[in-house]
């Protein structure tokens, strides 16, 4: 559903980002990107869907190829794979309702989004998304008031409502708390798995990742080093991508505990 | 999931910037209403606008080509008059401007001396600078030495306002360091409240020059000295190339210290 | 190097003496230019008139009080001029200003080489040229009234106004508006959704500032006859009715206090 073709970023310091990656992600499949700061996690996702331009390669949605496309045609493409960003990315002074309406800006035209004139199926999508993420009632509060976790739901939410195929992740759970990095995590998965999307989770947390991904990709200096499912890191590939270290404690901790279900909200 | 039933199919609005409808509405058509208004008092005469729409075309075209020449003696002689009271009055109103501040900031001074240099730079704020002019000229005579008091006057309040307010935002740790070595009252300002405002006198007083430079343009226009007398002159007797000349100049010279002042700060932060 | 060794001993000093030395020429080449203006000014300046001015401050002292109260029944229409002359300007200005400091922002300028100079010159020429001189400009060219003034108070908050706009543009959090690029959403739509509610605080805070100004120079664009109360100022200074004088001066101190009022008032509900 989505492939990677020899995909290369040089920035314009000379530090090359991505040295021809390839990869293939197949319809509904979720894959964690792992790998150190700097191995060029984010700029693979942000090359996928052009808020970093590649300097060369392609990249396949579907049968689409991006690397080629108009700016407006992009748009279009944009609209198939949601982004959930770091730091969440909310339009702070904007209320929870309007970042989750923010989008459906890909489909609708500017005067009907600029008088926030949403369609009702919009709106009633919203309300059904926040409902599910556990947060109906907050819909008018701006987004600035709101918690980590909850600031990462809305997050998902107006990735969600853009109805994509693909879902582009970059470290969700970064800034939250460990507690709340897991239900953000499970949450992630189990819409994918509801609704059939395609994932690229980029994350840092080994741990964590093992423990919800089908798929693990880890990425070194611009590179793929290891492809394979969540128990085929072993401590040997760990240190191929990391470095060294003593990485018995971190496989360790990937027992399958189910103890705290998602808690909805607050 | 009955919560979210009621919400199925409700029109969703965003919430309004004013919680009360009826002080929306009230502040809204207020608004509305002041500007009709306002409108409606300016009586406009857009026969002489239209007339000046030519007058006004010149003027733009005298800027392509400004007349720099005819009158250069006068253009040089208030433009070094201008540059003159600005350097002295920056000079004399930053020199007097730190005390001042000293003595307005709470954490600093004690409450009678810090009442008297808040009042002289509440009154030193409140008065135009071209108000203060007016009664200078009228006290002291035509000249520079008027528009000179102006803006160090002016100056005063300026600087020693903002400056107060750094000190009194000051890093309260490193003071107290120095207060606890035994320094006395004066080894404690040059210790420990001068490095840390220091970088901000600099970029204020930078700052205040552009300032004062600006404002010494148009105190000739009430006699008290610089280059707004000669650009006046010029407006009356429709010499646009003239006019456009001492604008540009003027231009020019704050562009000049807009860099020049962005360098210094640069390197003394 | 500051710290030197002499006979074994350290001596510690701030600056080397070269340094030393050219901290000396500087401050000497200061105080020369300082002595230069100040030579200059008293030399074009009549000194008689000068040792003569305590008597003279006290002259008009005593036939400024009491101000004329009865006055203020005429000053009614020009108050109500100069608040125009403020406001409307501050509402064109703003109106102007916002599409220079788009313009302008290294972030958002459509280009770097050719649109933001000009925006940038906008900035700097509109800026640099006090409002007086605006309104004498413009009273040449369309004539004396309280129009000139609403125009000349509106080119010169434009630079004001963008040059704060701009910068509080750049400072934007652009993850934000690359959240909202990921959408796909248009180039007018990231505007509206990324960048607008962001900088609405500094945009309003710009307004009610530049507002507080506009007051105070609106007081005296009279005195070119621009409209508002300077007219009064300027006519009552021409006839030397002093009383009057006092109390024009007394009434624009109360406009520029509340004015203040207002806008410390404003600020403090918005943000």
């Amino acid at each position: 559903m989505l492939r990677l073709d020899k995909l290369v970023k040089t920035y314009k310091t000379g530090d090359q980002a991505l040295k021809a990656v390839e990869l293939e992600v197949p319809e509904g499949q979720v894959l964690a990107l792992i790998g150190p700061s700097g191995a060029g996690k984010s700029t693979l996702i942000r090359c996928i869907n052009r808020l970093v331009e590649p300097t060369s390669g392609k990249v396949y949605l579907g049968d689409v190829e991006l690397t080629d496309l108009s700016s407006g045609a992009l748009r279009r493409e944009r609209r198939r794979m949601g982004m959930i960003f770091q730091e969440y990315a909310l339009v702070e002074r904007l209320t929870v309702m309007e970042n989750v309406l923010s989008g459906r800006l890909g489909y609708v035209g500017f005067w009907r989004s600029f008088l926030r004139r949403f369609p009702q199926t919009d709106v009633d999508e919203a309300f059904r998304l926040l409902d599910r993420v556990g947060l109906a009632h907050m819909a008018d509060k701006r987004a600035d008031e709101l918690s980590g976790g909850q600031r990462q739901r809305v997050g998902i939410c107006r990735a969600l409502i853009q109805n994509p195929a693909l879902l582009l992740v970059d470290e969700p759970t970064a800034s939250l708390d460990p507690k709340t990095s897991r239900q953000i995590m499970r949450l992630i998965c189990e819409l994918c798995k509801e609704r059939g999307l395609a994932a690229i989770i980029n994350i840092h947390d080994v741990a964590l990742a093992q423990m919800f991904v089908q798929r693990v990709i880890g990425l070194r200096f611009g590179a793929i080093e290891f492809d394979g499912p969540p128990e085929g890191l072993t401590s040997d590939v760990l240190t191929t991508i990391y470095g060294e270290e003593d990485w018995e404690a971190t496989i360790e901790t990937v027992d399958e505990d189910e103890d705290d279900v998602l808690e909805a909200a607050v | 999931m009955s919560e979210l039933h009621t919400l199925i199919g409700k029109k969703w609005k965003k919430p309004p910037f004013i919680q009360r409808t009826w002080l929306r509405w009230t502040l809204l058509l207020g608004f509305v209403a002041y500007l009709v208004a306002a409108f409606m008092t300016i009586d406009v005469n857009w026969s002489r606008v239209y007339e000046g729409l030519e007058r006004g075309k010149q003027f733009v075209l005298a800027f392509t080509n400004p007349d720099f020449t005819s009158r250069s003696g006068d253009i040089w002689e208030g433009m070094i008059e201008s540059i003159i009271m600005t350097v002295a009055s920056s000079v004399v109103g930053i020199a007097i401007s730190i005390p001042i501040a000293l003595g307005a900031a709470r954490n600093v001074a004690p409450l009678p001396v810090y009442l008297i240099c808040r009042a002289i730079i509440a009154v030193s704020r409140a008065l135009q600078e071209i108000i203060v002019a007016i009664l200078l000229v009228a006290i002291f005579g035509f000249g520079p030495l008027a528009g000179f008091l102006t803006l160090s006057f002016a100056t005063i309040g300026f600087l020693s306002k903002l400056l107060a307010e750094d000190i009194e935002s000051m890093d309260k740790v490193q003071a107290e360091a120095i207060k606890a070595s035994g320094a006395k009252w004066t080894q404690w300002i040059n210790y420990g409240v001068q490095p840390q405002v220091m970088p901000r006198l600099i970029g204020l007083s930078l700052y205040r020059v552009d300032i004062n430079f600006r404002e010494s343009a148009i105190l000739g226009l009430v006699g008290a000295g610089g280059i707004g007398a000669t650009l006046n002159t010029a407006f009356d007797r429709y010499e646009y190339d003239t006019a456009a000349a001492i604008l540009l100049i003027i231009i020019v010279i704050v562009m000049t210290l807009e860099y020049l002042s962005g360098i210094i700060r640069a390197r003394v932060q | 190097m500051p710290v030197q060794d002499r006979k074994g001993q350290k001596i510690w000093q701030r600056r080397s003496g070269r340094e030393s030395l050219m901290h000396w020429v500087m401050w000497l080449i200061g105080v020369a230019i300082f002595a230069y203006c100040w030579q200059q000014i008293s030399e074009s300046t009549t000194w008689f008139f000068v040792w003569d001015a305590p008597r003279i401050a006290n002259d008009i002292w005593t036939r400024a009080t009491p101000p004329r109260w009865e006055y203020i029944t005429q000053l009614g229409k020009p108050i109500w001029d100069t608040l125009n002359i403020a406001t409307l300007g501050t509402i064109i200005a703003l109106i102007l200003a916002v599409p220079v400091a788009f313009l302008a922002a290294r972030n958002t300028t459509p280009s770097r080489f050719i649109v933001r100079p000009i925006a940038l010159l906008i900035i700097v020429s509109t800026r640099s040229i006090n409002s007086l001189i605006w309104a004498l400009l413009l009273i040449a060219i369309i004539g004396p009234g309280v129009f000139a003034g609403v125009i000349a108070i509106a080119i010169r908050s434009i630079g004001f106004c963008a040059k704060l706009l701009y910068e509080a543009i750049e400072e934007i959090d652009e993850s934000q508006v690359e959240a909202i690029s990921a959408t796909g959403a248009s180039r007018w739509q990231i505007m509206a959704y990324g960048i607008v509610p962001q900088i609405l605080p500094a945009f309003a805070g710009v307004a009610v500032f530049r507002w507080d100004i506009n007051i105070r120079e609106s007081t005296v664009l009279g005195l070119v006859g621009a409209g508002g109360i300077g007219l009064q100022l300027s006519s009552s200074l021409n006839v030397l009715a002093w009383p009057q004088v006092s109390l024009i001066l007394l009434v624009i101190l109360a406009a520029v206090v509340i004015s203040e009022w207002v806008s410390a008032k404003v600020r403090g509900a918005i943000i």
